[in-house]
Formats: structure tokens, C-alpha cells, sequence
């Protein structure tokens, strides 16, 4: 049900412009007034399919051809040669399958997970692989089945639930508070919960209020617990290996609408820091903190951006719960104006957190208030129309930074 | 108006206990170490659902029951203890006290090995007690101390002792419930032959959980055995007003059930151990035992506002677990009046050492408030979303 995505740099909700690999340019970055010589370019890939960080180019101001700019700066060299590319569920399932190879401990729980492949597809092919006492259909009792790893989880095992939407974890809400968050602190330490609770969320295609709920905004008080969210098959992986080999609870927040992106990644084994957020695109104007799907938004914009003549700084935040506040406190060092792009509600989301660990933390550094866009305070509606207008879109996010920039 | 259809009730808490003849003086046995078996009968039959009741006759020893003694005074001894700490303000926020009901804890632990899990809810003293747990630890979580079993950041909700599978101390009301599935199903999945009894009581009889983990357990088979410590009071709400059905054994629908006397330590006993059988054979069972106990729900809770003095009074003249046991012991002459007298004069003292211990231990640091949040993992230690503890510095 995801969009398929074409085209580097480009957001999710409409229709993309296709990304010619031919059109990459080399990467010479003497005639840039005002930049450093610090930006990495990432390798680019000859064989023209649509890669989101992966190949790219830095933007030529004088150029008036469109030219994405995605650099990745922290992620390691994928050469055209080796790798493998494949969507970000199956980057997911890959990661999932590699670490239930590595560690018996490792089991997965959730609705539909088993037999039927999972709904989304992630856990395909690995019931049959592995058993159903490894991969375990659960009745529709999200708070049971939570507990119920939870519990597994006190003994050693290293559960991953599922929750089939985010917002079905809502029913569940008790058992990760309590006892995923707070077991290994209220036992002194006795026990840890290693679980990697998961599932997709964010508004999706006219799915309706309740399934489009954005649960990071209620988990993030939880102490104990850690949030990271993925966006590219690249750091889906990563991030998944990671939550699974950590001994502390991972909350890991997919996108409904991020399942069907393309990317080769390595073929060697790697996993991403739970707790670094990625840098996308360097730049000096302005730094934009997004996170999942928003980041598509906000490369879109950024083309506009770079056209206008702004060179904004884009950082994936990856980690909602702790923030990686070393990254963003050196990128608003740099750029001295925030701008925060988030899928979360304006009440209470991480945005807010965000805005407000930015102005305790690095208030000197700032030459103008933070800015945060939010998704709107109301229950997401099913027209297509409405439900545009509840989430940020490229347009605004232009229109603040040129604000911003003033 | 409710008061006095709790009297024409509380008759039914009354039961006569078990009456045997005195052995003659010369062939008494010697107290502590004899580990011949007697078999005694127990009180009250057993009552079934979907299953055959196990047998009225208890396997024990005279070793056996003087250990029952001595652990259900120590029990007691324990609690009223943090019932004077709790009134002298050294202990805290809640303090749910299981005097009453300590025939439980260490008829079960007579039945199953420290390799079975247990898990309970917030009336957990007891039950750490008889999972090996130490007096000192105990007695110091309740005050906050760093010593405690959680290192004072628990509290009396919070008993946990993992060598000995004791997985806690739960505060919400049932949500212990479905982890005691998990600790089964990982029970399950490593192939070892032990079990988990999952203790809730029978205000949490009525959660929707709890019918998910039975449906969940009977549906995989987990060695799944969930005990209903049915005290006949969810807090101030007896059982014929919260719940429809108070056979709370039969509950489990599908799941076999056993309605225990539970003020009857060799009959929670022998209901166990049919009941760890049976689980490692036939997946869950849900265990009712009827049980009471003597102080209010908590601390702040007298306990007199639902119930009637004379009902309390009544169940600890006619089915007190320790004076059943010791009404045993002396009428076959395992031990004497004043044995057992000293006996308790010696948990006494046990237990007082333990308290003074514990007021002398210290509070933890405040550098306490921020270990054990997260393991150490992967290099980074954080505190929280803006890393308060640790500001960070730029590069």
C-alpha cells in the first residue's frame, strides 16, 4: 500500500521527478562561495536505480538544473559493485532474519506474523524458517502478548513484538510503561527487558484517525525505554540489528508509507549507532532536524531550497528517545537557526521536546527562535485533501527557512 | 445494610480444621530433623473443574511442618513488624501486608524448586521471604535503604530476587499476569521442565488480561499455573459485589481448575505439586485458594469499613494457618508448647535483629537516582532527552 518511490531526494506524498543518474555531478566544490571543504560525497550508482542516500551530488549555485542533494555523510562508501538493493521492508526482514541466525535467544511475536508473512511483509518467509514457537502468531491481545514478551524478555529471551499498527500498542501502553520501562530500575538492576517492541506507524493513505496514530509522542516520557525511528532501508537495517543486540528496550518506529523504498546497501554486515542521528545533507544556513517520513519532505523542499539559493542543513534526529544532542548541538554551532520538521502532533510531540532540550542546551547559539512544524492537533480525517493538510508539506517547510533566513 | 449481609456471610470463612488423635509420649518423635513421612488429611476436600481433584492426603514430614511453623512465624513476625515501622513513619507510600495468608507462601514453596518461577502482585513480602529472600533485604527496601532487594529504588511493591526466580513485585493490578505467561513461554521455548505460578488476587480476577493469558497459555500449552489468592476483598469490594461468577476457578472456561483451602499450608501443598504435574503435562491451570487476610487491603486501609470485626476475629480463632500448624505439630507430639514458644521467641528475635539492621543501613547516594535506567550499552550511558546529568560540550 506504500507509494513506490522513484527518485533520490524526493518526499513521499507526490509524484517524484525521476532521478537520472547521468545527471550526478562530480563533486568539485572549489566554486561554492562560502562553504567549507569538509562535505563527503557518497559514491554515486551507475546502474540508475533510485537510491536515497546513497549517490548524490552537492549543488552547483550556478547551475540551474535541479540537482538533488542527499549526501550521506556518516554512512560507509557503498561502491557500485558490491551490494545489494532491495526495499525497506525486506531491509528489515533481512536485518530480523540475520540476528535470529545469529542468537536462539531471539523471537518474534505479533498478530499475523507467522503464517501469514506479516502485514507488511516483514517478517516473510522467516515462520517457515525458524518455527512457530520462534515466530509466534499471537491472538489479538496486544496487552497480553506485550506482557508476555516482556516477561520472556525478564528470563533472557530477546523477544521483537509487533504491533501491527503503531497505535495498537496504545492497549499495550500499561505493560511498556511499567514493566518494559521501568523493570530494570525498579529491580535494581536484576533484571533487563532486551525486547525491540515495533511496528509502522505515522499517517499513512487516508487510513483514518485511528490508524494513524504517532505513538512516539506518548512513549517518549517513558524512562527506560529507548525510540529510534528508520527512513531508509539503510539505516532500517542498521537500527534493527541494533535494537535486537541491545540489552535495554528499543521502541523502533516504522512509516506505513516508507515500506516500498529502494536502496542498495552492503552486503557486509553493519549496524547504525541506536542513539547517532544521520546527517543527509550538510549545509551552513540552517539546520533542519526531521525524522521518518518528514525527512522526504524535507529534501524535497531542500531542492527548492538550494534553487532559491539556501544551503539548509538536513540531520535525520534517528534517535527520539535519547536525542543525539552532540550532532545537534555542533550542526546549530554552525548554522545558529533550528527548524524542526516533524510528523508528531503540535501538543506534546517530539518536536516539542526537541524545541525545548535546543533552548536549554544551545540557547547562546541561536540568532533566532527555534521553529517547530508539527502535524495538526486533530484526529487525522480521511479525505485526502484534509489529510494533506494535517501533516507538513514541502511548500511550508520552504516557506519557513526562508522566514527563518531572513 | 451491607454490613449485615457480610455476617450471614462470613459464616462461610469459618472451617473447622483438622483433628487427629495425640500420639502417646513414647513414641515422640524427634522435632526438627525427622523426615519420616506422615500423611495427614487435609480439612477441606478439594473442589475441580474440568479435572480430577488430587488426593485429600498430604505426603509430608514432621521436618516438613516444623518448617511450615517456623516460616509462616517468621512470615507473620515480618509483617507486623512493618506495620509498626509503617505507623512509626519509616516505611512509606503503600505497605500491603499478607499476615493471614503466609500458609500460601510456604505451602507452595514446599511443593516446587527455586528453578519454577513465581510472580505476584504488590502483596509481595511473603512471597520473597519464601523464595530465599533475607529479612535485612527486606526490611531495608521497605525503608528505602540502599541494602534493599531492588536497592531502595522498589519499594514495597518491588521485591524481586532473580537467583531464586522470584520475578516480583508488581504494582498495577493484573499486569503481572500476562508476564507470568511470557516467564512461562520462555520456560517453554529453553525446553526446561519447570513452571511459573502466577499469583493475582481476586480483585484482579476480573481483568481483561487475564482472560488473554489464559486464552494464550491454553492455546500453546505454557507451564502456566495461575493462582487466584482469592482474600475474598478487592481492597473494599468483597466478591459477590465485583464479581458475577466468584468461582473464580471455573473462570478459566477451558482451563481445568482446583479451588484450594488456602489457609491450609499442606493443602496449597499438595495442590501445587498436582498442579506443576499437570501443567508440565497438560498446559495451564488456574488454582483458587481460599484464603483471608487480617489487615486492610494496605496500610491506609483499616480494614473494619467492609468487614466486621468479628469476622476478622473469627477466621483467626477458627483457620489461622499457624495455629492449624500448631495444633498439628502438638497433637503428634513433633514438638512441645514450649518448643514451639521458643521457636517463635527466636523468629522474634530474628526478626528484630533484621529491622535494627535495616534502620542502620544507609540511604543510596544521589547519584542512585540515575543507575539502572539504562544498561550500558553500546558506549553511551543518557539520563533522559536533554542528557541533563551530563551536559554536552561541542566540539
Amino acid at each position: 500500500m506504500a507509494a513506490i518511490i522513484h527518485g533520490a531526494g524526493a518526499g513521499a506524498a507526490t509524484a517524484l521527478t525521476t532521478f537520472h543518474s547521468k545527471k550526478l555531478v562530480a563533486r568539485s566544490r572549489t566554486n561554492l562561495p562560502g562553504r567549507s571543504k569538509r562535505c563527503i560525497v557518497a559514491a554515486g550508482s551507475d546502474d540508475g536505480s533510485k537510491s536515497f542516500g546513497s549517490s548524490s551530488s552537492l549543488s552547483l549555485r550556478h547551475s540551474h538544473k535541479l540537482i538533488p542533494n542527499n549526501a550521506v555523510a556518516t554512512k560507509a562508501d557503498t561502491s557500485a559493485t558490491t551490494g545489494h538493493e532491495l526495499l525497506l521492508f525486506e531491509a528489515l526482514q533481512e536485518g530480523l532474519e540475520e540476528e535470529m541466525d545469529r542468537d536462539p535467544h531471539v523471537c518474534v511475536m505479533g498478530e499475523d506474523v507467522g503464517h501469514y508473512g506479516g502485514s507488511y511483509k516483514v517478517t516473510k518467509g522467516l515462520a517457515d524458517k525458524f518455527g512457530d514457537l520462534r515466530v509466534l502468531d499471537t491472538p489479538i491481545c496486544e496487552n497480553a502478548f506485550t506482557g508476555m514478551g516482556i516477561g520472556a524478555a525478564m528470563t533472557g529471551l530477546r523477544p521483537v513484538i509487533e504491533g501491527m499498527n503503531m497505535g495498537f500498542l496504545l492497549l499495550a501502553f500499561n505493560q511498556i510503561s511499567n514493566n518494559c520501562g521501568m523493570l530494570h530500575y525498579t529491580s535494581g538492576g536484576q533484571f533487563t527487558i532486551p525486547v525491540v517492541i515495533r511496528g509502522p506507524g505515522g499517517v499513512g493513505r487516508q487510513l483514518g484517525a485511528e490508524h494513524s496514530q504517532r505513538l512516539e509522542s506518548y512513549f517518549q516520557s517513558i524512562p527506560g525505554i529507548q525510540m529510534v525511528a528508520c527512513s531508509t532501508p539503510y539505516n532500517a537495517k542498521g537500527l534493527m540489528k541494533a535494537a535486537i543486540r541491545s540489552e535495554n528496550p528499543v521502541i523502533l518506529f516504522e512509516h506505513v508509507l516508507l515500506y516500498n523504498l529502494k536502496e542498495k546497501i552492503p552486503d557486509e554486515e553493519y549496524i547504525c549507532n541506536l542513539e547517532e542521528a544521520e546527517m543527509v545533507r550538510p549545509g551552513e544556513h540552517i539546520t533542519i532536524l526531521t525524522y521518518s517520513r518528514m525527512r522526504y519532505h524535507v529534501m524535497q523542499a531542500a531542492k527548492t531550497l538550494v534553487n532559491k539559493g539556501y544551503d539548509p542543513e538536513v540531520i535525520d534526529i534517528r534517535s527520539l528517545k535519547p536525542f543525539d544532542l552532540y550532532t545537534i548541538g555542533n550542526s546549530v554551532k554552525k548554522t545558529h537557526r533550528v527548524l524542526i520538521v516533524e510528523e508528531c502532533m503540535r501538543t506534546g510531540g517530539i518536536g516539542a521536546s526537541l524545541t525545548a532540550a535546543i533552548n536549554e542546551n544551545f540557547h547562546d547559539y541561536l540568532d533566532a527562535p527555534v521553529m517547530c512544524l508539527s502535524s495538526q492537533d486533530v484526529p487525522t480525517p480521511y479525505a485526502g485533501t484534509l489529510e494533506e493538510w494535517t501533516v507538513v508539506q514541502p511548500a511550508q517547510i520552504v516557506t519557513a527557512v526562508e522566514q527563518l533566513c531572513q | 445494610m451491607a454490613l449485615s449481609r457480610l455476617s450471614l456471610r462470613s459464616n462461610r470463612f469459618l472451617q473447622p480444621s483438622t483433628t487427629t488423635a495425640a500420639l502417646p509420649s513414647s513414641l515422640r518423635r524427634h522435632v526438627s530433623t525427622d523426615t519420616t513421612p506422615i500423611t495427614i488429611e487435609t480439612a477441606v476436600p478439594f473442589e475441580s473443574h474440568l479435572c480430577d481433584a488430587p488426593s485429600r492426603s498430604v505426603e509430608t514430614s514432621s521436618s516438613e511442618i516444623l518448617s511450615f511453623f517456623r516460616d509462616m512465624a517468621r512470615m507473620r513476625r515480618m509483617e507486623i513488624a512493618a506495620d509498626s515501622l509503617y505507623k512509626s513513619k519509616l516505611i512509606r507510600g503503600f505497605c500491603h501486608l499478607y499476615d493471614g495468608q503466609e500458609a500460601l507462601a510456604v505451602g507452595m514453596e514446599a511443593a516446587i524448586t527455586r528453578k519454577d518461577a513465581i510472580i505476584t502482585s504488590y502483596r509481595d513480602h511473603c512471597t520473597f521471604l519464601g523464595r530465599g529472600g533475607e529479612l535485612v533485604d527486606a526490611f531495608s527496601e521497605l525503608m528505602g535503604r540502599k541494602r534493599g532487594c531492588s536497592n531502595g529504588k522498589g519499594g514495597s511493591m518491588h521485591f524481586y530476587k532473580k537467583d531464586a526466580c522470584f520475578y516480583g513485585g508488581h504494582g498495577i493490578v493484573g499486569a503481572q499476569i500476562p508476564l507470568g505467561c511470557g516467564l512461562a513461554f520462555a520456560q517453554k521455548y529453553s525446553k526446561e521442565e519447570f513452571v511459573t505460578f502466577t499469583l493475582y488476587g481476586d480483585g484482579a480476577a476480573n481483568q481483561g488480561q487475564l482472560f488473554e493469558a489464559l486464552n494464550i497459555a491454553a492455546l500453546w500449552d505454557l507451564p502456566a499455573i495461575l493462582v487466584c489468592e482469592n482474600n475474598h476483598y478487592g481492597m473494599g469490594t468483597a466478591t459477590w459485589r465485583s464479581a458475577k461468577s466468584p468461582a473464580y476457578f471455573k473462570r478459566g472456561d477451558y482451563v481445568p481448575g482446583l479451588k484450594v483451602d488456602g489457609m491450609d499450608a499442606l493443602a496449597v501443598k499438595q495442590a501445587c505439586k498436582f498442579a506443576k504435574e499437570h501443567a508440565l503435562k497438560n498446559g495451564p491451570i488456574v488454582l483458587e485458594m481460599d484464603t483471608y487476610r487480617y489487615h486492610g487491603h494496605s496500610m491506609s486501609d483499616p480494614g473494619s469499613t467492609y468487614r466486621t470485626r468479628d469476622e476478622v476475629s473469627g477466621v483467626r480463632q477458627v483457620r489461622d494457618p499457624i495455629e492449624r500448624v500448631r495444633k498439628l505439630l502438638l497433637s503428634h507430639d513433633i514438638a512441645t508448647e514450649k518448643e514451639l514458644k521458643d521457636m517463635e521467641k527466636e523468629v522474634r528475635k530474628e526478626v528484630d535483629d533484621a529491622v535494627a539492621q535495616a534502620k542502620e543501613s544507609p540511604v543510596p547516594e544521589p547519584s542512585e537516582l540515575f543507575t539502572n535506567m539504562y544498561v550500558k550499552d553500546c558506549g553511551v550511558e543518557s539520563f533522559g532527552a536533554d542528557r541533563k546529568e551530563l551536559k554536552v560540550t561541542l566540539a
